[in-house]
């Protein structure tokens, strides 16, 4: 084979290999036209009441529904406060360090739902995230009980003792204190 | 079968079972330790006595019965100066007896309680188990454990009592008689055992679901193995050998295991379930459910609820391997 022909065939491999990469280079990035749908049930609660537009409410879960009627859970919850500390920052449910639980002033919302993600998740300035630290069954038993501080439960199903000091009346007697707005902060004028 | 064949039949199994409940290492009848030798002594004159008085009773009523068929010309006679200053006599020694029974079990009980400890044993009654810390003047010679209680033979040992939720009683049949555990109060009994062996306690007051499954197992040793075994207790926890165990470690101080158990020597240091440091070298888990083996350990960890419904210990969800990875990690800590 002449040289000439030689060079001619290395030049046509060396444009055909550029070729090739230039080709690979026109597959463009995916576009995702349609996400998969979140399955049902796996929303988040959301932390404030504060939402563009009209208010969309939330469904509650059938869980916290469940461990809020169920005295069981609440006591296993008045069991799991004490054992983990939360009196070291919430007082019995006055509040100290932390805000107090008893009363209807809620930062990040006071369902059960948004409870139990408060304590999974933590919050800024304080409160630790126990996911991973705690199972999820006794996140919700926690939860039903923060629940009842506020009288906020059946009262078939809340304590009529507690266990360590207390300064309220016994769960079964305080008045209920629905949650009012879930940040105040938010939506009221700033102090002056 | 005819009918007085079956009647025997359970008679012999009712008595089978009740005399199988007078051996083996839970028996008060057999008292391994001097304030069970103590208790033990009074029961046997109560019981001597009673039997004795009871015999008394039986022959006066046997008498009467045959006096009365054969003498029917005492029929309406009211009054009988003889039977009088008989029963009148009868109740005298009774409440001599009685009065005697109450100072002697007085004597004993105060007896029993008391003496100079050589060994201050703190156990604490929970929902459904048994932390037992050793006291020590020393602050670094204390330490605690779960569910085994280890003495020395022939020496005095206060234990102290507490409950950590609701009542509960302290029961070693071989070593002593029951004493309550009840919230804000603190009660004692004293143990001097008198021979080695192992004897089981159990709790004896209703305490809540798993009340059956909240035994103490209870080792007496020689002087000089139990200040070995203190010693072994109070080093922390012997470090994982195995990638596998390693592993483990990680896991267990990572996911919820270490908010509730200690293992002395690691991050673990929750004080809610059981102190682990020496995990391996007790003889049962979950206060003598099941003997500390690798399928049973694994088996209550995966899924405490199926062997123990009810324990305040959660199914951790844990991946496969790391649930093998904590199992071999725990059968290491001897």
């Amino acid at each position: 084979m002449s040289s000439r022909c030689l060079r001619a065939s290395v030049g046509a491999t060396v444009v055909a290999a550029l070729l090739a990469c230039g080709v690979a280079g026109c597959d463009r990035e995916r576009r995702e036209y349609r996400a998969a749908p979140a399955a049902p049930g796996s929303e988040r609660p959301r932390l404030t009441d504060l939402q563009p537009g009209g208010t969309l409410a939330q469904a509650p879960s059938a869980t916290g529904a469940r461990y809020e009627g169920n005295a069981y859970h609440i006591n296993q919850g008045s069991r799991w406060f004490r054992s983990f500390n939360c009196n070291g920052c919430h007082g019995n449910g006055g509040g100290s360090m932390g805000p107090a639980l008893m009363d209807d002033q809620w930062r990040y919302g006071g369902t059960i739902d948004q409870i139990h993600a408060t304590i999974l998740d933590g919050r800024p300035n304080g409160m630790p995230s126990w996911r991973g630290k705690l199972t999820d069954q006794q996140a919700w038993e926690l939860a039903a009980y923060v629940r009842a501080l506020s009288g906020n439960v059946s009262k078939a199903a809340a304590p009529s003792r507690r266990e360590g000091m207390a300064a309220t009346p016994p769960l079964t007697r305080i008045k209920p204190q629905p949650p009012q707005s879930s940040d105040p902060s938010a939506q009221n004028p700033p102090p002056p | 079968m005819n009918t007085p064949a079956r009647l025997r039949a359970w008679l012999f199994t009712g008595a089978v079972l009740a005399l199988a409940a007078c051996d083996g290492p839970q028996s008060a009848l057999l008292p391994r330790a001097e304030q069970a030798e103590a208790i033990d002594r009074v029961w046997r004159v109560m019981l001597w006595t009673c039997t004795a008085l009871y015999i008394v009773v039986l022959l006066a009523l046997a008498y009467a019965m045959l006096r009365r068929r054969a003498d029917r010309r005492r029929e309406g006679i009211a009054s009988d100066p003889l039977l009088r200053k008989t029963l009148a006599a009868w109740v005298v020694v009774i409440v001599a007896f009685l009065t005697a029974f109450v100072a002697l079990s007085y004597a004993e009980d105060r007896r029993i309680r008391g003496g100079e400890p050589d060994l201050e044993v703190r156990i604490t009654a929970k929902q459904w188990w048994w932390q037992v810390e050793y006291l020590d003047a020393d602050p670094s010679r204390q330490f605690t454990t779960a569910n085994e209680l280890h003495l020395p033979r022939d020496r005095t040992a206060r234990i102290e009592l507490r409950a950590g939720d609701v009542i509960h009683s302290y029961w070693v049949p071989a070593l002593g008689g029951k004493e309550d555990l009840i919230p804000g109060r603190t009660n004692a009994v004293w143990v001097t055992p008198r021979e080695n062996g192992t004897w089981r306690g159990q709790c004896a007051e209703f305490c809540g679901l798993q009340h059956a499954h909240m035994a103490l197992d209870v080792f007496v040793h020689d002087v000089g193995f139990f200040e070995r075994w203190r010693d072994t207790q109070l080093y922390p926890a012997r470090l994982p050998e195995t990638a596998t165990a390693r592993r483990g470690k990680a896991v267990f101080e990572q996911h919820a295991c270490a908010t509730c158990h200690t293992v002395r020597g690691t991050t673990a240091g929750g004080r809610l379930g059981p102190d682990l440091t020496h995990f391996a070298s007790r003889r049962h888990l979950a206060a003598g459910l099941l003997p500390v083996e690798s399928p049973h350990l694994l088996a209550w960890i995966e899924d405490p609820q199926r062997l123990k419904p009810g324990a305040q210990m959660p199914a951790v969800p844990l991946a496969p391997q790391d649930l093998l990875a904590v199992n071999e990690y725990l059968l290491g800590l001897r």
